[in-house]
C-alpha cells in the first residue's frame, strides 16, 4: 500500500504536484468536453502550441512565463478573428496559418537563445515536480473561475453544441457564448502549460473528455467521468514517474490516452455485444 | 402574447428582399401571416426557403425592404419563436436523452440561471407526447434512428409554446405515421393561436396550410393553396410535369419529365 501513498506524504514537491495535476485534471474535464463536443480540437491544439512564442519572450525578458502566454493567445485568437472576418476563408484554415506562424515565431526565437535548452523542455512538457505554491493558487483560481463560468453558460454552451443556429435563435448569442468558450480553453492552456506544458496541455483537454465521451449518457456526467479519469491519469502519472524516473507531465498525459484507448475497447465490445443480443426480425 | 395591435399581423413582409453577404436570393416578398394561420414555403433545394426562414428569426438580416415579426423587426423577441433548424450538427455526438434535447426548449424561457419548474415538465412531457417520443425518454439521442431524432427536435420546438414556429423542412425523414403526428401537433399549435412559418418540399403538406408561398430564387406565386399550387407553378418551381392519374380520388401525382417514379402528390382541385 506504500508504495501507492507513500510518495505523496514523505515528499512535499510530490504532494503539491498531486494538488497542481488534480487542478489541470479539473478544469481540463470542464473545458474539454466543451472542446469534444462541438469539435474545437483542432483550435485547443492550435492555442496550446500558440502560446510557444509568448512564453518564450517572457523567459528572455525574465517576466512569467504566465503572461507571455497569454499574449500569445490573445494574439491567436485575434488573429483567427481578423482572417476569418476580413476573408471568406474557412476557419480552420485561419486556425492552421496562425499555429504554424505562431509555432515557427516560437522556434525562431529560442532557436536565437543559446541557453534556452532546459527552459524549452519545462514550456513544452511542463515542470509539475517543481510547481510552487504560488503556481497551485494561481491554478486553483483559474480552476474555479473556469467552473463558475461553464455552471453559468452550462444552457448556452449545451445549445450551440446542439445547433448554433438554434441557440442564436433562442436569444443566446452564438458569439458571445463561443468567444467565451474561447477564453475558457486559453484560460485553462495559459494556466496548465506550467504543469504539464504546452505539448501536453492539449492531451489532457482531449483524452479525459474523449474517453467521458464514450461512457456518459448525459453531459454533466460526461464532464464527471472526464474528471476521475483525469485525475487518475495525474495520480498514476505521478507515481510512474516516482517509482520509474521518467517524465511526470509525458506520464501523466500517456497514462490518459492509454484510458482513452481502453474504455475505446470496452465500449466497443459492449456495443458489439448489445447488437448482437437484438433480435432478428 | 400576441405582438403590436390586436388584429396586427403576426407576420408582414413587403417588398422584402433576402440573401447571404449582400447577395440576393430572393427579390420581392410580400405577405401577411395571422395568428392562428400557416405558411407554407415550397421550392427545390436553394430556391431561398432556408435564407427566408432565417431572416425570420434573426439569423440573417434583411437586404432591403420591411418585415416585421411579432410586432418588431426579425432578431428581437427570441423567446416568442421557436425554430427548427434543418441541421444538428451533433445528433450522434452529443451525450443526451431524448427529453434532455425536449427540456432544451425551455431554456430560453428560464435564461442562464432560471430554474426549470412544474409549467416547464409539463411543456416538455406535452411536446413528447404529441410527438410519440415519450416512451423514448430516456434513450440517447445518439442511439435513436434518424426519423426519431427529428421527432425529438420537433417536441424540442413543440416544448417552446411560442407564438411563431419557424420549421426547416420539419418532416424530413419522417414516416407516415409521424408526419400524421406532426399534422396533428401543427393544429393543435395553430388552434392555441400560434402562427407557423413551414420549408416544405412535399406539396401535400402545403396543401394543408392557409398560405403557400412558392419560390425557386424568385417568387413564383404566393396566396392560398389552391391558387398557388397549380401545375404551371409547379412546373416552373420544379422543372417537372403532372399527370394527373385518378381525378375521382382528386390526387394529382407529380412525376419526372422523363422518369416514372411518383415524387409528390396534392389533391386536385
Amino acid at each position: 500500500m506504500s508504495v501507492f501513498v507513500d510518495p505523496f506524504v514523505s515528499n512535499a514537491f510530490m504532494l503539491r504536484a498531486l494538488i497542481a495535476g488534480g487542478l489541470v485534471a479539473v478544469a481540463c474535464a470542464i473545458v474539454g468536453t466543451f472542446v469534444v463536443l462541438r469539435g474545437m480540437a483542432f483550435i485547443g491544439d492550435a492555442l496550446a502550441h500558440g502560446v510557444l512564442p509568448g512564453v518564450a519572450v517572457s523567459i528572455l525578458l525574465g517576466v512569467p512565463g504566465i503572461l507571455g502566454a497569454a499574449a500569445g493567445a490573445v494574439v491567436m485568437i485575434g488573429g483567427i478573428s481578423l482572417i476569418t472576418r476580413r476573408s471568406r476563408l474557412p476557419t480552420d484554415t485561419a486556425i492552421g496559418l496562425l499555429f504554424v506562424g505562431m509555432l515557427a515565431l516560437g522556434v525562431l526565437i529560442v532557436s536565437r537563445a543559446s541557453s534556452f535548452s532546459g527552459d524549452l523542455v519545462n514550456v513544452l512538457f511542463g515542470e509539475i515536480l517543481g510547481i510552487s505554491r504560488r503556481a497551485i493558487f494561481i491554478q486553483l483560481g483559474a480552476t474555479v473561475a473556469v467552473a463558475l463560468t461553464a455552471a453559468v453558460c452550462a444552457r448556452p454552451f449545451l445549445l450551440l453544441s446542439f445547433s448554433p443556429e438554434q441557440a442564436q435563435a433562442a436569444g443566446f448569442s452564438a458569439r458571445r457564448y463561443h468567444n467565451i468558450m474561447l477564453a475558457l480553453i486559453a484560460v485553462t492552456i495559459i494556466v496548465s502549460f506550467q504543469t504539464v506544458g504546452t505539448l501536453l496541455v492539449f492531451g489532457m483537454l482531449l483524452a479525459p473528455a474523449g474517453a467521458g465521451a464514450l461512457v456518459a449518457r448525459r453531459v454533466g456526467s460526461m464532464m464527471a467521468w472526464a474528471a476521475v479519469f483525469g485525475l487518475f491519469s495525474v495520480y498514476a502519472g505521478l507515481l510512474a514517474s516516482y517509482h520509474f524516473d521518467v517524465a511526470a507531465g509525458s506520464a501523466i498525459v500517456l497514462t490518459a490516452t492509454v484510458i482513452f484507448f481502453a474504455v475505446l475497447i470496452v465500449t466497443s465490445e459492449r456495443n458489439r455485444r448489445a447488437r448482437g443480443k437484438v433480435p432478428l426480425p | 402574447m400576441t405582438g403590436g395591435p390586436p388584429g396586427a399581423p403576426r407576420l408582414k413582409a413587403r417588398d422584402l428582399d433576402i440573401g447571404y453577404g449582400g447577395e440576393t436570393v430572393v427579390a420581392g416578398l410580400t405577405f401577411e401571416v395571422q395568428a392562428g394561420e400557416s405558411l407554407a414555403l415550397v421550392g427545390t433545394n436553394g430556391s431561398g426557403k432556408s435564407t427566408l426562414l432565417k431572416t425570420l428569426v434573426g439569423l440573417l438580416p434583411p437586404l432591403r425592404g420591411d418585415i416585421d415579426v411579432l410586432g418588431a423587426p426579425p432578431g428581437r423577441v427570441p423567446k416568442r419563436i421557436g425554430y427548427l433548424s434543418q441541421f444538428h450538427a451533433s445528433g450522434f455526438v452529443l451525450p443526451l436523452r431524448a427529453i434532455d434535447v425536449v427540456r432544451m426548449g425551455r431554456f430560453p424561457a428560464r435564461g442562464l440561471l432560471g430554474r426549470m419548474n412544474r409549467e416547464d415538465d409539463e411543456c416538455v412531457h406535452e411536446a413528447m407526447r404529441a410527438m410519440g417520443v415519450e416512451e423514448i425518454a430516456g434513450s440517447p439521442l445518439r442511439s435513436l434512428s434518424g426519423g426519431q431524432q427529428q421527432r425529438v427536435y420537433i417536441a424540442q420546438v413543440l416544448a417552446r409554446r411560442a407564438d411563431l414556429l419557424v420549421l426547416d423542412e420539419p418532416t424530413a425523414g419522417l414516416d407516415a405515421g409521424s408526419r400524421e403526428r406532426f399534422s396533428q401537433a401543427m393544429r393543435s399549435e395553430l388552434a392555441r393561436g400560434a402562427c407557423l412559418v413551414t420549408a416544405t418540399h412535399d406539396v401535400q403538406e402545403a396543401a394543408e396550410c392557409d398560405h403557400v408561398l412558392l419560390v425557386a430564387r424568385r417568387v413564383i406565386a404566393v396566396g392560398p393553396p389552391r391558387e398557388v399550387l397549380k401545375p404551371e407553378n409547379l412546373l416552373e418551381a420544379f422543372g417537372i410535369v403532372l399527370v394527373l392519374r385518378d381525378e375521382q380520388l382528386g390526387i394529382a401525382v407529380v412525376e419526372r419529365e422523363h422518369g416514372h417514379d411518383a415524387e409528390h402528390h396534392h389533391p386536385s382541385h
